[in-house]
């Protein structure tokens, strides 16, 4: 059936099953393909978007419940400006970058929440952001530097 | 021992390598890209820029017109940041502006040379193949202004994109040149001149990878992202078992799902398994989603074949019933026998490492469509030519009728070395006849994985009064890789035991190392550092154990073993050592240099000026892989159960550094990723089943559980450039578990630390 929701800005409309997960709306309806699969249980954070401002994992969400904005990689800035973006540029964070969208996601996230997160806090948000390279070191680093900018 | 045909590890000698590409003729075999620019279109991938530029010297370089510099790059991009690294080579030879700089990726073809990322080795092997392009194309474009000029060569250079006339002050841009540099002959590359170290602007010095926008942005396009129009989506069941079957399927509720199509059978391999898909069914749909919720309502009556009696526990045992006993011998120097039945302290100990799957972030995916008798292919993969010849022997068709694109890999750690799902992909395609795109659910991947092996590794030493060791004896159980080619093969290939089993480095009288029997019930593949992992283990463990056994403090006791340092001659020791495919006389196993990393481990670690103790730990280990020199120390603290690494220290001598900060960051990655595999992953069997389905039950390492902070410390050198993508994980293995026993008395001998009641 038809769902109407706004994705980075611009309303759309869908006919999907209600169960369908946003992150598939997204990646085989809408093919905006920056927000990642991963695993699809909510366990490593790949698809992470922001609804109503809010971290969200696409594919643990219905597209029947999605009641307010999408915001996704490919909106969270017009031209890559957002200062999370920017200190993962300026850090070189991603290595091969897979998992990053989500993780800048989850990162805007806090940061919009928390204007200086501690190291804990840090931890606390982004735990459950995967990265099999192993990126956490600068990604903790990069946030801070985001912070400081914001 | 049987060798396979297909080692998996491929060599390429410099010297064929060099007569193959840059001999006359073989520049312009066609090499062929999608274009960056067309995802969306099933454009027949057509012949690069680089090759087909007004001055192309080479099959990885081109200069157009305008001045745009195209580099090609052939090894596949996982992380590493070989992408950006090897056209980072050839620019700064060429003196090329970076901004002009255009990357192409090379499809599959072996006019490129080897394609197979794996091994730590594209630096290693094409570094020198890069500054021929680079240095090439300056040469000819110094003549070509030069006879335009009327003046000697000699008193012409380059200078960031231009050729400058040095007395007259005369320049000319690249793209002006182009065209009359294209029309000289390549030159002989034994004539070239390479620029002097202290010219370099690129090798050497960070950049930032090529990718880096696209990625922050969400525009980078990975395999996962391919799509082709008029694509459908397919989820595959897979016998649960490795080598079941189907015996009867029942698909009717598959096909109420809404977007479903249809399913279709795919055949069982024939074994050995190789690279071959494992069969079962496909379920076919509108939308990935569909596809997957298809494949829950399957109900598919399976024989599950030989290896349902597959079970951990038991079989955990039985490698170590095996490690007791006398193996193969892979390494015989001096008499250990003879030594051992002198009596006296003998020291022994076992270690068990589990399977682990690689889990790389993107799971594997591919998109194949038939065309007029050839298939192409999008892929996520670290070896397109293997795409190939395993497509093509799908199919039954030639392997140079497969076109195989290679995207960029979310990960890939040797997963996708094995293209399985791309076979998938195109006998899907072919059987529906339009473009189909394969998605394997993460439980997909972590239940069918080519999994890094399960070992026991005995250990038994006699020691003198100082405690050093004077005979040491290693004996190493494992399914190995040779069984992934060989059916039933039970004892490890060469490289198996090269990758610290028969290379254990000190200067010790007697020295063996045996290989026993174990045969594979799941899928064996590499896995990043591959055989190392548990051999670096075991053996770095065991010298902790020594140390701590006599009494001594580790570093000082390893530097005592290793001694002086020397070039260690393994093949006059029954070594038939392959030294990660590189040739001994240039990368020889010079202990020097392994000495050399763990004093500055020391150095920079502060090793020695806090006392272990109040949950505090710290432990050392160094190794030398894929041809590179790494010393590790960990530092620990334990708090209950609960096990935190504050810092980790790597020391790196991978002689020149190409790229510097992506080899820091492969080196903090290679700790958490060590981390993760001591502390919490395990993958287990049971009645032939895989236990562990997702990252819920797979562990790897999250931000906080991984170290804090990794400090990596790069020797300067000018040797030649070796690996750095795998040395990195095998050390901080054994020295994380060495900190584990410094900070609380607790020898971990087994993985993960679960075993111990640490978290």
């Amino acid at each position: 059936m038809p769902y109407t929701f706004t994705v980075n800005g611009t309303s759309t409309t869908v006919d999907t099953p209600e169960d369908m997960p946003l992150l598939w709306v997204l990646r085989d309806v809408l093919k905006m393909k920056g927000t990642k699969f991963g695993c699809g249980v909510g366990a490593c954070g790949a698809c992470t978007v922001h609804i109503d401002g809010r971290a969200v994992r696409s594919c643990m969400t219905p597209v029947a419940n999605v009641s307010a904005p999408v915001t996704t990689i490919e909106g969270l800035s017009e031209d890559g400006s957002h200062p999370v973006q920017q200190a993962w540029m300026e850090l070189d964070v991603p290595q091969c970058g897979y998992c990053q969208a989500g993780q800048i996601m989850s990162a805007a996230a806090l940061l919009a929440n928390n204007s200086d997160p501690s190291d804990a806090d840090i931890n606390t948000a982004m735990n459950g952001n995967v990265c099999r390279c192993g990126t956490y070191m600068r990604i903790r680093e990069a946030i801070h530097r985001a912070a400081a900018s914001v | 021992m049987k060798e396979t045909s297909r080692n998996p590890i491929e060599n390429i000698s410099r010297r064929d390598f060099m007569n193959g590409m840059f001999s006359a003729g073989a520049l312009v075999i066609a090499a062929r890209v999608l274009p960056a620019s067309a995802w969306a279109q099933l454009a027949d991938a057509s012949a690069t820029r680089a090759v087909g530029s007004a001055l192309s010297p080479s099959i990885y370089l081109g200069v157009e017109t305008d001045g745009t510099v195209f580099i090609v790059t052939h090894r596949s991009e996982m992380g590493t940041g070989i992408r950006t690294a090897l056209p980072a080579v050839a620019a700064d030879e060429l003196d090329a502006d970076w901004d002009r700089v255009r990357i192409e990726q090379g499809i599959g073809d072996p006019a490129y040379g080897d394609q197979n990322t794996d091994g730590s080795r594209s630096i290693r092997d094409f570094y020198q193949a890069f500054r021929v392009a680079g240095a090439s194309a300056r040469e000819m474009l110094i003549r070509a202004a030069a006879a335009e000029w009327n003046v000697p060569a000699p008193e012409c250079r380059a200078e960031l994109h231009e050729i400058v006339h040095s007395s007259s002050g005369r320049r000319a841009g690249y793209g002006a040149l182009a065209e009359a540099a294209g029309r000289l002959d390549v030159p002989d590359p034994s004539t070239l001149e390479f620029k002097p170290a202290a010219e370099w602007r690129y090798v050497g010095r960070d950049h930032s990878i090529y990718d880096l926008p696209g990625i922050v942005t969400g525009t980078a396009v990975f395999g996962m992202d391919a799509e082709l129009d008029d694509m459908v989506y397919a989820s595959i069941e897979h016998p649960p078992v490795l080598g079941g079957t189907v015996r009867s399927l029942d698909d009717s509720e598959a096909l109420e799902v809404p977007g479903v199509q249809r399913t279709v059978p795919l055949p069982p391999f024939t074994p050995p398994y190789g690279f071959q898909p494992l069969g079962g069914v496909a379920v076919i749909a509108d939308n990935t989603w569909a596809a997957f919720q298809g494949r829950g309502r399957l109900n598919i009556d399976w024989d599950d074949g030989p290896n349902a009696g597959y079970d951990s526990d038991r079989f955990r045992q039985q490698l170590m019933d095996t490690a007791r006993q006398t193996g193969r011998v892979v390494r015989d120097h001096g008499d250990v026998d003879q030594e051992f039945d002198r009596g006296g302290t003998i020291l022994e100990a076992m270690y068990y490492m589990p399977h682990h799957a690689h889990a790389p972030m993107e799971p594997p995916a591919a998109v194949a469509d038939i065309r007029g008798g050839r298939a192409y292919v999008w892929a996520p993969t670290q070896n397109p030519q293997a795409v190939q010849d395993t497509v093509a022997a799908a199919l039954g068709i030639d392997a140079a009728d497969v076109v195989c694109n290679v995207t960029l890999l979310g990960g890939g750690f040797g997963r996708k070395s094995k293209p399985d799902y791309c076979a998938e992909a195109a006998l899907l395609a072919r059987e529906l006849g339009r473009p189909v795109k394969v998605v394997w659910s993460r439980e997909d991947d972590v239940r069918f994985d080519y999994y890094h092996t399960v070992s026991a590794v005995y250990q038994r030493a006699r020691v003198d009064a100082a405690g050093r060791p004077t005979a040491w004896l290693s004996r190493s159980v494992f399914p190995p890789i040779a069984a992934t080619f060989i059916p039933d093969e039970q004892y490890g290939m060469t490289f198996e035991h090269d990758f610290g089993l028969n290379d254990l480095p000190y200067d010790i009288p007697n020295i063996r190392a045996e290989n026993g029997p174990a045969p594979a019930h799941v899928r064996i593949g590499w896995f990043r550092a591959v055989t190392n992992n548990f051999h670096v283990f075991a053996a770095s463990s065991f010298a902790d154990e020594m140390a701590h056994a006599a009494g001594r403090d580790p570093l000082e006791f390893l530097l005592d073993m290793i001694g002086p340092g020397q070039i260690v001659d393994l093949p006059s020791q029954g070594v038939a050592y392959e030294n990660y495919g590189a040739p001994l006389d240039r990368y020889p196993v010079d202990t020097r240099r392994l000495r050399n990393v763990l004093e500055i481990a020391g150095e920079r670690a502060e090793w020695g000026s806090r006392q272990p103790g109040n949950g505090w730990g710290v432990g050392i280990a160094a190794h030398r892989s894929f041809n590179t020199y790494v010393a590790s120390v960990v530092e620990v603290e334990v708090d209950g159960n609960q096990v935190h690494v504050p810092r980790v220290h790597q020391v790196v001598d991978a002689g020149v550094i190409v790229s510097p900060d992506r080899v820091r960051a492969q080196f903090e990655g290679a700790s958490v990723m060590a981390v993760g595999l001591v502390r919490t992953g395990a993958i287990t069997a049971a009645n032939g089943r895989i236990q562990q389905s997702n990252f819920t039950d797979f562990q790897v390492a999250r931000m906080a559980d991984a170290p804090v902070e990794t400090l990596v410390h790069l020797v300067d050198s000018t040797e030649l450039p070796t690996g750095v993508g795998e040395p990195g994980v095998p050390p901080v293995i054994a020295a994380f578990a060495n900190a584990i026993y410094s900070a609380t008395g607790t020898r971990v001998r087994e993985l993960p630390l679960s075993r111990y009641g640490l978290a």
